[in-house]
């Protein structure tokens, strides 16, 4: 499914990802670790196109396809979706607005027909109840406001209802407290299924008790440094991540 | 004088430059070496789709002159106004004074219209509001790219009176909209607001002088604008509180995007506070459009265009939802969708 290759980056001239590799099959559940610097969100810019990153060697594709000669919105119309570690508020464009925009935006890209505005509201209305949020939040602007775990279960909100192919979480769990982790956790393991890949990226193991990944890969100085299964995790969380840090430096 | 009379006399000299501290930004003098012919009486103009679906009846102003409908034209409550301007290369002035008694409601539209190039306009409007009366004023500055087009409003705002106002500008070779306020306080509340939405070589200016004369006076202003190009956006705003004005309530802000190396914005709010107990406040932003929203809202999926125009609209829209009335709300946010090249 995501499928990175060598892949060299990084920004205003500085290489921050260093020949990383990684297989992501479709169905599973794959956390990526590491220490502050260590290039985590640099990766997660890379693969969803943000300007300014620049991309020296190497390829990332989505179900054989290259994503890093598209553009963002180009991307997420191919399934693309990055959870944001810290969510933008949006000043004077409702969160339905919004989502309802991107989602038939998407679909034109697709050659698809815009959802009709009953069915939307069913769907935002359906999608809002599973993550416990008050409906009447989507009728504001988007995250103006919003506390960290608002912002976090809107993020969840979009990407179900985007119905993303595969999912990059950006440090998900930062900012929230262990009622909106189980809820936020809740939401995203909802969305795992055969067809959909997920790169789960965190800094703590923590977030990793809610949603359990197939592999857990270690990023330090830019690169895979180790994998292995979910007690990785915890052999992290136990012991730190000095040994990596210092291989790769 | 007026810029119309002194086209009239050709004293071009006298007209406002930018050695005129309030007109330094939107010199004339430097501008129009040569006074053009007096504009041509004109029969008829074109119908505006736009306004046309408002119902209201209509008072036109061809080249100055009164061709349509009569300055008290309309229902007692509602009026619109269209200020054309019809023949190219010509000039032309006009005053239309606007009267709300005592305790009266009026709703006015506005709309100055460029159906022709080269144009110089200028227009006076002295506005009288009776204590207790409200006018909410919607003002659509359509100017033809190339035109020099200025327009002064002179208020007289009794006690007790409320004064609404919303500019809508998108600018010409140098457009300013000037409106002065005399504010006799005792609960009397004025909103002056504004938006531009500047493209290519336009120029804008949206000028205020709020005086506050009596105690007990409320005004708020917002303007909010978008430049982008080589255009130009000039906002000057001066609230001056006399002695004795105390209660007074004054509010301003002004914010801008600027999207273009070469484009400008020059602001300069003023608050001139003669009196002890007052509450005076202004904010004045410039920046560029949000690139992490940008990349936000490309991230989900919306095209950069798209993102762009949502971006902005939201940003602009602010101005526009302050308007009370349905229909000029919605003439307003039909406006900004047009100029940010949406569906209209």
């Amino acid at each position: 499914m995501l499928s990175i290759k060598g892949l060299h980056a990084g920004i205003d001239g500085k290489e921050i990802i260093k020949g990383l590799s990684l297989e992501v099959p479709a169905g599973e559940v794959h956390a990526i670790m590491g220490p502050n610097g260590a290039g985590k969100s640099t990766l997660s810019y890379v693969l969803t196109g943000r300007s300014g990153y620049e991309v020296t060697q190497g390829s990332a594709t989505l179900d054989g396809e290259d994503l890093l000669t598209l553009q963002p919105n180009e991307r997420a119309a191919k399934g693309l979706f990055l959870s944001f570690q810290y969510p933008l508020e949006i000043p004077g464009v409702p969160a339905l607005t919004f989502i309802r925009t991107a989602l038939n935006a998407q679909r034109k890209a697709r050659g698809e027909g815009e959802i009709t505005a009953p069915a939307f509201l069913k769907l935002a209305r359906e999608n809002a109840a599973k993550l416990k949020m008050d409906f009447e939040m989507l009728r504001r602007p988007l995250n103006v406001g919003f506390s960290g775990g608002e912002k976090k279960r809107m993020e969840i909100l979009q990407m179900a209802m985007l119905s993303p192919r595969f999912l990059i979480l950006d440090e998900t769990d930062s900012g929230l407290d262990i009622d909106a982790l189980r809820i936020v956790s809740e939401g995203v393991n909802a969305l795992r299924a055969p067809e959909r890949g997920m790169l789960v990226i965190t800094h703590y193991q923590r977030l990793l008790d809610y949603v359990r990944p197939d592999r857990v890969h270690v990023l330090a100085g830019g690169r895979i440094v180790a994998s292995g299964g979910p007690d990785l995790a915890h052999e992290l969380e136990r012991e730190g991540y000095d040994k990596y840090a210092r291989e790769a430096a | 004088m007026s810029l119309a009379s002194t086209l009239r006399t050709g004293e071009l000299d006298r007209l406002p430059s930018r050695r005129d501290e309030d007109w330094r930004w939107t010199d004339l003098r430097g501008l129009i070496r040569v006074a053009p012919p007096p504009s041509p009486a004109v029969p008829a103009v074109a119908a505006n789709p736009v306004l046309a679906a408002l119902l209201e009846p209509v008072a036109i102003y061809a080249n100055g002159r009164l061709i349509e409908g009569s300055e008290a034209a309309g229902s007692p409550d509602m009026r619109l106004r269209r200020f054309v301007s019809s023949t190219d290369g010509t000039g032309h002035g006009l005053e239309a004074p606007t009267e709300v008694p005592a305790g009266g409601r009026l709703l006015l539209i506005d709309s100055f219209e460029g159906h022709a190039s080269g144009y110089i306009a200028d227009a006076r409007f002295p506005v009288r509001l009776g204590e207790g009366a409200k006018l909410e004023r919607v003002v659509l500055l359509g100017d033809a790219a190339d035109a020099v087009s200025v327009a002064l409003t002179e208020v007289e705002l009794a006690p007790g009176a409320i004064f609404h106002q919303t500019v809508l500008a998108s600018g010409a070779k140098r457009q300013r909209f000037e409106t002065r306020v005399r504010h006799h306080g005792g609960g009397a509340e004025a909103r002056l607001d504004g938006v531009y939405v500047l493209s290519g070589q336009r120029h804008s200016d949206q000028t205020t002088q709020i005086e506050h004369l009596q105690p007990g006076g409320a005004t708020v202003q917002l303007t909010k604008g978008m430049v982008q190009d080589q255009a130009r956006a000039v906002f000057q705003g001066r609230i001056v509180v006399a002695e004795g004005a105390d209660g007074t309530d004054a509010r301003m802000g002004h914010h801008a995007l600027v999207l273009s190396d070469r484009a400008e914005v020059d602001a300069k709010p003023e608050l001139e506070i003669w009196a002890d107990d007052v509450a005076c406040a202004h904010g004045n932003t410039v920046g560029a459009l949000d690139e992490e929203a940008m990349f936000y809202a490309r991230s989900r999926g919306i095209p950069e265009a798209e993102a762009r125009a949502m971006l902005i609209g939201a940003f602009l829209a602010e101005v526009a939802d302050r308007i009370e009335h349905i229909q000029a709300r919605e003439l307003a946010h039909q406006w900004l969708a047009t100029q940010l090249g949406g569906p209209s």
